[in-house]
């Protein structure tokens, strides 16, 4: 197939950036979103042009790395990761629009990358159980309630890409934040440390930028890992309770 | 199961090898044979305990005067970092990635072994050893392999302390799965995403330790060159991906837990950024590098679709305790739609060949059929090259048996990534796999204490070469990563600290300087050749030639055209690259070159070493050893040693160190999985 690319392009984190227009021929549905960029790559190489940076790794939807907007939808039209969308899902003559995660908290490095480190941070500030290595009782010494165990899995199976904030209007990380504290707050390890969590990971959300969440839902419809929306209820509540304990 | 040979370590099963081959005249120089001076003695079971108490201990007052850097932070680098940081000593931290979180461990699917006996199996310490050295096919060190049995089971313990989410029972207590080439479950697992959930553990952990002030990360960092001051390994020279800024790093200590170099391969299931750069430029300082032909060929990875192909795409092995593998019997049927081949016309060659381990023999039996099979022109799907590259996995029967809500719970993930990346249903047509380069057992070679032959340079992780032999157990990757780097090298880097802190060195120590000067000299080297073509173009050729001659069955002939091959492929390199863009900006093109220069040379030592052993072994398979029936043929009198390659300098030979393999807690036997 044959398309029109309309990708942003930006020197730096502080140049003024564009839409750039490339046309890109002989695409085969079996490529991967990424791989057409790659074959585009190739192509600028050869014209002495720069080759757009956009960041990628394991390109088998379990990193986080890649992040792209493609027409307006975080990752592009499928529940999946960029890296995991195949041509398949475009048609010859398709105009594709490619540009960065937009929000105030992922400035724009170059091009298509931008900084997250901001979810690194909000994990520090509470997003772990404080376990040290060798101080770990008998693992099967308390048992877990299977539904449980496996509500805690499918909210730790967030890759901490970002899309749902760059689907927030509001630029909300409070899918990502909801996701961990509801993985960590059903287990029984997670307890000790459930209010300074929240309390922690809210306060530096708020610090980095974040914007407040008003239970709009684009954020789980973005997610590739179909994050529910109701950790934010459970983030909700678990505020609360610990503003109630009073801290 | 406990061993019946003479329990106090003493007595050897097998007498030193002596190599009466030589294959690799002319392309190696001989050195002097290789002692780990630091192996442990006495039995088996207490050398491990033995140890920890001996290393010295490193007061806490003096941990945080003692500076620790960690390059990766995968299982191995990131659970290191964690851990020393508890402990309270300064540690930096070093990935490539934008953030800890997405070292390519999180990619590792099926599972991590420990020897719990939660099943009541018959499983102990001694048989999940026994299982790895075997499954090595007798080709790794029996007291690192102890010792990694005896801590996988700390390991669990450490993981679910963290919240990590295993997989459980109705119960509520863990629940275990089999992997290739073992009889019992002794596999924990998150799905289909234990990776994830276990380097997410790992890197909240270290996280932590940011918030604690004792480990400070630099993200988008790769390094770029070692440090050695006074023979010490004392910082690396790294560069910073987003500024282009060449730093230098000091340090007491230098980790690398940088993983392993699939990507030689060019196509592998490592992540694109995975590369050898770290490893192999300190390699080039004087750091052996251990077996660096042994190669792990997955055998269930979706097959290749065409020329754009970027990466391979693995399907856990766990499928295959469910899954059948099978090919018609006959030729003419290849194109048929598979659902249309009756029973009696479906050749299950794994069932057929193996009928005690059937469709969980070891990975590289399993690939090495697959290969077979697609020769004798059985394969399926698309005609790639010249022949159809795939068998089928067949999951009717397990739907059958489990119904589709019960492989959905098990593996639901992998099958949607496999609709998505194929366009094909695999509930109702039967998947198809071909095998992929996957892993590599070889790595900088290290002693019992995970220290290289360079004083205070530590490996751990796929980095190093110790555990898994010639071959690489399922589910025993993560085992290793978390073994090395909560429970093996934070013991024993104390015995190392304890002669520390050592004395400060300055940026301006000619040694310093000298490393530094040189990581600019190669990228204005790569900068200025303004040649005519990508960094990807070597890379893609480099990998056909590694692939066609250094894959699945590598013979005499094929090698040695493969170093001219690749000896050819350097020189145009380096007079026809074309790199565009500045040094001092981020320059994903500039990256991508200084890593496939590194591969380029690992290639070549890579075939010299398969060219030099004249046996088959776990992934190694020489044409020229096999038995009557095809299977791999070893040679213990031969090759039972490890092959250190020392470089040898510019444009000169490598030198082979080889360190003795000598069994006392089992006995090395021809691999039966019939």
């Amino acid at each position: 197939m044959n398309l029109t690319l309309n990708i942003w392009r930006q020197a730096n984190a502080t140049a003024q950036g564009a839409m750039h227009t490339y046309q890109l021929g002989d695409v085969s549905e079996d490529m991967s979103f990424l791989e057409m960029l790659d074959v585009l790559n190739e192509q600028l190489l050869a014209a002495d042009e720069d080759p757009i940076a956009f960041d990628h790794d394991c390109r088998e939807g379990i990193c986080g790395s890649c992040d792209l907007m493609i027409n307006g939808q975080a990752h592009g039209p499928e529940v999946t990761t960029t890296c995991q969308l195949h041509m398949r899902s475009f048609k010859d003559g398709d105009n594709i629009t490619i540009e960065p995660w937009r929000a105030d908290a992922f400035p724009v490095i170059k091009d298509l990358m931008v900084d997250r480190s901001a979810f690194d941070r909000i994990i520090q500030s509470g997003g772990f159980i404080s376990a040290n290595t060798g101080s770990a009782p008998e693992a099967n010494a308390a048992p877990i309630q299977r539904d449980k165990a496996l509500r805690a899995f499918n909210m730790a199976t967030c890759i901490g890409c970002g899309a749902c904030v760059a689907a927030c209007p509001n630029g909300s990380a409070s899918l990502f934040m909801g996701a961990k504290i509801t993985q960590l707050g059903l287990l029984p390890q997670g307890q000790p440390e459930r209010d300074s969590r929240v309390i922690g990971m809210v306060g530096q959300h708020d610090a980095e930028g974040f914007g407040g969440c008003t239970n709009i839902g684009e954020c789980t419809a973005a997610c590739p890992k179909e994050i529910p929306l109701d950790v934010i209820s459970q983030l909700n509540k678990d505020l609360r309770t610990a503003i109630k304990n009073g801290h | 199961m406990a061993s019946t040979l003479d329990p106090s370590g003493t007595v050897a099963t097998n007498t030193a090898a002596t190599q009466t081959s030589d294959d690799a005249h002319g392309y190696y120089t001989p050195g002097e044979p290789l002692v780990d001076t630091n192996a442990p003695t006495g039995p088996i079971a207490d050398r491990w305990t033995n140890r920890k108490m001996d290393n010295r201990l490193v007061n806490p007052s003096n941990r945080r005067k003692l500076d620790v850097i960690i390059v990766g932070t995968g299982l191995a680098g990131g659970a290191a970092a964690a851990t020393l940081g508890e402990a309270g000593y300064n540690v930096k931290s070093f990935c490539y990635q934008d953030s800890p979180r997405r070292a390519h461990s999180i990619a590792a699917q099926g599972g991590i072994n420990a020897a719990k006996n939660y099943k009541e199996d018959g499983d102990s310490t001694y048989r999940l050893f026994y299982d790895t050295v075997k499954g090595g096919d007798y080709r790794s060190r029996e007291s690192n392999v102890y010792r990694l049995a005896e801590v996988s089971a700390n390991i669990i313990d450490q993981c679910v302390a963290q919240g990590v989410p295993f997989a459980r029972e109705y119960g509520g207590l863990l629940d275990n799965r089999s992997f290739g080439g073992v009889q019992v479950s002794r596999t924990f697992y998150a799905r289909g995403q234990t990776g994830q959930q276990l380097l997410i553990g790992a890197y909240q952990a270290l996280e932590r330790q940011v918030a604690a002030g004792t480990v400070t990360t630099y993200t988008r960092h790769e390094m770029l060159e070692l440090v050695m001051v006074d023979g010490k390994a004392r910082g690396i020279i790294a560069r910073d991906m987003v500024t282009g800024a060449i730093e230098t790093h000091l340090a007491d200590v230098v980790v690398l837990a940088s993983g392993g170099y699939g990507n030689v391969f060019y196509l592998s299931t490592n992540a694109m950024g995975c590369n050898v750069t770290a490893t192999w430029r300190a390699h080039r300082k004087g750091a052996y590098m251990a077996n660096p032909c042994y190669t792990q060929i997955h055998p269930t990875c979706i097959p290749v679709s065409g020329d754009h192909q970027s990466k391979l795409t693995l399907m856990s092995e766990g499928l295959r305790n469910d899954g059948r593998i099978w090919v018609p019997k006959k030729k003419e049927d290849c194109d048929k739609d598979p659902r249309d081949i009756p029973e009696e016309d479906r050749d299950y060659y794994l069932e057929r060949i193996y009928p005690s381990f059937g469709n969980l023999v070891p990975r590289d039996i399993a690939s090495r059929q697959a290969k077979n099979m697609c020769d004798e022109g059985r394969g399926v799907g698309p005609v790639v090259g010249d022949f159809r590259r795939g068998v089928y996995l067949d999951f009717a029967d397990a739907i059958k048996r489990l119904g589709k809500d019960g492989i959905e719970e098990k593996y639901d993930n992998l099958l949607d990534m496999y609709e998505r990346i194929t366009g094909e249903n695999p509930y109702e047509v039967p998947m198809r796999i071909y095998p992929a380069v996957h892993y590599v057992m070889g790595g900088l070679w290290v002693d019992y204490n995970l220290e290289s032959n360079l004083e205070g340079l530590f490996v751990t992780g796929e980095a190093n070469f110790s555990d898994h032999g010639a071959n690489r157990l399922g589910a025993s990757a993560l085992m290793q990563g978390l073994a090395d780097g909560y429970f093996v090298l934070p013991n024993t880097i104390r015995e190392y600290l304890a002669d520390g802190p050592f004395e400060k060195v300055s940026e301006d120590h000619p040694a310093v300087v000298e490393a530094r000067t040189s990581v600019e000299a190669r990228i204005d080297k790569l900068m200025s050749i303004k040649g005519n073509r990508s960094a990807d173009s070597y890379h893609k050729e480099l990998g056909l030639i590694m692939w066609e001659y250094c894959g699945m069955e590598r013979s005499e002939d094929g090698l040695r055209k493969a170093i001219d091959m690749i000896r050819e492929l350097k020189a145009d390199f380096w007079t026809n690259l074309k790199v565009l863009g500045t040094a001092d900006s981020l320059n994903q093109s500039l990256e991508k070159a200084g890593r496939v220069a590194d591969f380029i040379e690992l290639g070549e030592l890579m075939c010299i070493d398969a060219l030099n052993r004249r046996e088959s072994c776990g992934g190694h398979f020489r044409a020229e050893s096999q038995t009557d029936e095809g299977e791999a043929l070893r040679h213990d009198d031969e090759f039972a040693y490890v092959a250190a390659w020392e470089f040898g300098g510019e444009g000169g030979q490598p030198v082979l160190h080889k360190e003795d393999l000598i069994y006392t807690a089992i006995e090395m036997k021809q691999r039966s999985y019939k």
